[in-house]
């Protein structure tokens, strides 16, 4: 035994830091369409592989390929591509807005639109996400106002949620957007909980639970687990592994072992993993997993496999944990480009109509956010009011509260 | 009328809720077949089903996570916490989901759960089966807590939390499940059965949320309690012959603000007994709230008699646990002040 004697402390560490060349040879990638379909009531302990292997559409020539292939219409991709665009432009302007100290606060998408704006469309009327800070395509993708959303940065007199949240922290149960919440993976067993009730009422909508990289290393990510795999909940357990909880590697939370979608082995929920910067291996993956839940064959547990290229948020810094060019180096390519070039390839989209097509977007945002700016912004123009701080906490106002409101002069 | 214990009054109200109610769930750990280690819900999966009454995994946190999710969807959970003391791995979805949700989401959003967990001492329960953790509940903006001393109001104040739209904290004082207790642990318990409160009746009705009730009237000094301490109160005040008027608040948030104002302005005195510990417990806010509204009444300093400043010990139970003795010297004091 050469290692007996004095214990060492191991503490993970990302393959590059900045200044380094990134590299990404130890992520092994499967080739695309090499990972089979199986039927939604397989045994779930016949592919146990699938929780290692990635699932990809999308080869490098821009064709759909293998046994994931072929579920969306022409259509349907250049809507996909749109909504893609659009939350890429959306998160521009109100990064940008942020910078102008319209608002305080925002979190880009950048490289993970394929995620949440695919797995809309693979939902049904009346399902319900619960979803983190950096899912807004799950709003975009449902048609959901960009100027609402854009209320809701600026805190304006328009705002739904009158200037009570933090900006992008949205609301819309209309648009099956559970209430964000700041607190890390708390929404991943409530939507366990939702899905619990569904089964409960005999009804047949699903719920859709959402985490990232790092929190899953939250308490509440087991919970989740546990009561979605003891009760069968109708939910589909996504895990966005975009490599980096704000400055850690996801080594941190991974420990260097296995991966996220194998967390879900251990409590025999079936697992995928998914090339997430593939909108067609995104949906397709989603809507297998919603099937199932929809049959009453139980939870899938998805792990996305993707980059964050941005920053963590408007008050982050990647240069000062990861090299610059990281992102350019990350071997699943931008999930917009990679659209694109496939639709070109169809033959039903262009580099010119895509540079058209910006230009569209672009205007429709600006316009958007001009109208946002209308009603306000953080710090000029109309707000919510003072009482609207008081209201809305219990349904019925305490006493303790009404005197507090007439103490504020409100 | 038929006289209950307070864990069959709290069955009952679940009983009565989930007649009524097809959205009202009941689950919590051994809370499904077994009846609950308390028989708090003995027999409600045999007659309403595994689906409306259920054993949950041993994790707190899922347990008001998932009912937190329930409630988004539409029902009405009623879950258990087996023991207040482990209701710290929930305290993040209690916290900042339960008791915000409404809030936060302009009421898209809303949460109409009910968290029942046995609390308080005086069983021998030992560090982590006799806290008093309501301080940690009445300091957060969004919940309700409420602690009842008797099967009548165990039974209304519950079936009132159920049907509440928003989340209510329901701590049951484990010591008095079966009867009053007035902290003589040399003595027979007495039973439900030999109590007025112990009168339950059949079928639906509440104790409104927010609302006090005088156990017992006096003129001398007020008494603030609840749960275990109301009967401790009353054994002080006759065995000192001091003529306390002692307020059972029922509910700690809403608090009955103008019933304890009244009652003070009227006596001039007021002592604050819980069994919780009592460095910035539920008694300062109380104490806090009487100075401020009956200052140029009160013609002595408020007291407060609580558990002392330490975890709750074993052996020593009954110096710790505040008795009708502890309670006695403070009334006298206050008289005499």
């Amino acid at each position: 035994m050469a290692d007996a004697g004095m214990l060492r402390f191991h503490v993970p560490e990302p393959e590059v830091r900045p200044g380094g060349t990134p590299d990404f040879s130890n992520v092994t990638i499967a080739a695309a369409g090499s990972v089979p379909r199986p039927e939604i009531d397989v045994d779930p302990r016949i592919i146990r592989d699938m929780a290692f292997s990635i699932i990809r559409v999308l080869n490098r020539a821009g064709e759909a390929v293998g046994p994931w292939a072929g579920l969306l219409s022409d259509e349907e991709l250049l809507e996909g591509l749109r909504h893609m665009m659009t939350l890429r432009t959306f998160d521009a302007r109100m990064q940008m807005a942020q910078r102008q100290g319209k608002t305080s606060f925002y979190m880009q998408h950048l490289g993970e639109e394929a995620v949440s704006c695919a797995f809309r469309k693979a939902l049904a009327p009346g399902d319900m996400n619960f979803p983190t800070y950096r899912q807004a395509g799950l709003l975009i993708a449902d048609g959901y106002p960009m100027v609402t959303m854009m209320n809701q940065i600026y805190s304006n007199e328009a705002d739904p949620l009158k200037g009570r949240q933090l900006p992008i922290m949205y609301s819309s149960k209309e648009h099956g957007f559970f209430s964000i919440s700041g607190n890390l993976a708390t929404q991943y067993i409530q939507a366990v909980g939702w899905a619990m009730a569904s089964a409960i009422s005999n009804d047949s909508r699903i719920a859709a639970a959402w985490i990232g990289d790092g929190s899953t290393a939250e308490s509440d990510f087991h919970s989740a687990l546990v009561f979605a795999s003891t009760y069968k909940a109708p939910v589909v357990l996504n895990v966005v592994n975009n490599q980096w909880a704000i400055s850690t590697f996801q080594g941190i939370a991974r420990g260097g072992a296995g991966t996220f979608a194998a967390r879900g082995l251990g409590f025999g929920i079936p697992a995928l993993r998914v090339d997430g910067n593939d909108y067609l291996a995104v949906h397709a993956v989603a809507k297998w997993a919603a099937e199932r839940a929809r049959s009453n064959l139980g939870p899938t547990l998805v792990e996305y496999v993707t980059y964050r290229a941005g920053a963590h948020s408007s008050s982050d810094d990647p240069s000062a944990y990861r090299p610059k060019t990281e992102s350019d180096a990350w071997p699943l390519g931008d999930p917009v480009v990679r659209l694109k070039n496939h639709l070109i390839r169809l033959g039903v989209w262009s580099e010119e109509r895509h540079k058209q097509a910006e230009a569209e977007i672009l205007d429709t945002v600006i316009a958007a956010q001009k109208e946002a700016e209308s009603h306000g912004t953080l710090h000029a123009g109309g707000k919510p009011s003072t009482r609207d701080m008081f209201e809305g906490l219990y349904a019925e106002m305490p006493p303790h509260l009404r005197r507090q409101r007439q103490q504020a002069g409100v | 009328m038929p006289r209950r214990t307070m864990i069959e009054a709290i069955r009952d109200a679940m009983d009565v809720s989930m007649e009524r109610d097809e959205k009202v769930v009941v689950f919590g750990e051994d809370v499904g077949f077994f009846g609950g280690v308390f028989r708090c819900t003995q027999g409600l999966q045999a007659k309403y089903g595994k689906s409306r009454c259920f054993d949950a995994p041993i994790n707190e946190s899922g347990i008001v996570g998932s009912a937190i999710g329930m409630a988004a969807y539409g029902l009405k959970p009623c879950v258990e916490i087996q023991f207040a003391d482990y209701m710290y791995p929930a305290y993040d979805q209690l916290t900042q989901e339960a008791a915000r949700l409404r809030y936060r989401s302009n009421g898209d959003f809303t949460c109409p759960i009910v968290v029942r967990m046995p609390t308080g001492g005086g069983i021998f329960g030992g560090q982590t089966h006799s806290q008093s953790p309501e301080a940690l509940f009445t300091h957060v903006s969004g919940l309700k807590t409420v602690v009842p001393s008797n099967p009548h109001d165990a039974k209304g104040l519950l079936i009132a939390a159920i049907e509440d739209p928003d989340p209510v904290i329901f701590l049951e004082p484990k010591r008095l499940y079966n009867g009053p207790f007035d902290g003589h642990h040399d003595r027979p318990v007495t039973p439900w059965s030999k109590h007025e409160l112990g009168e339950v009746a059949d079928g639906h009705y509440i104790v409104p949320l927010g609302k006090a009730a005088i156990r017992r009237a006096g003129s001398a000094v007020t008494v603030l309690a609840y749960g275990t301490m109301v009967y401790v109160a009353q054994a002080a005040a006759e065995e000192t012959g001091i003529d306390a008027e002692i307020v059972d608040l029922r509910t700690l948030l809403p608090l009955d603000l103008d019933t304890i104002v009244a009652s003070v302005k009227k006596t001039g005195r007021c002592v604050v007994v819980h069994e919780a510990t009592l460095t910035s417990g539920f008694g300062a806010e109380l104490v806090a709230l009487v100075q401020e509204n009956c200052f140029y009444h009160l013609e002595g300093p408020v007291a407060r008699v609580a558990g002392w400043d330490t975890p709750y010990p074993h052996a020593q139970e009954w110096d710790y646990f505040p008795g009708p003795a502890r309670v006695g010297r403070a009334l006298t004091e206050t008289l005499e002040a």
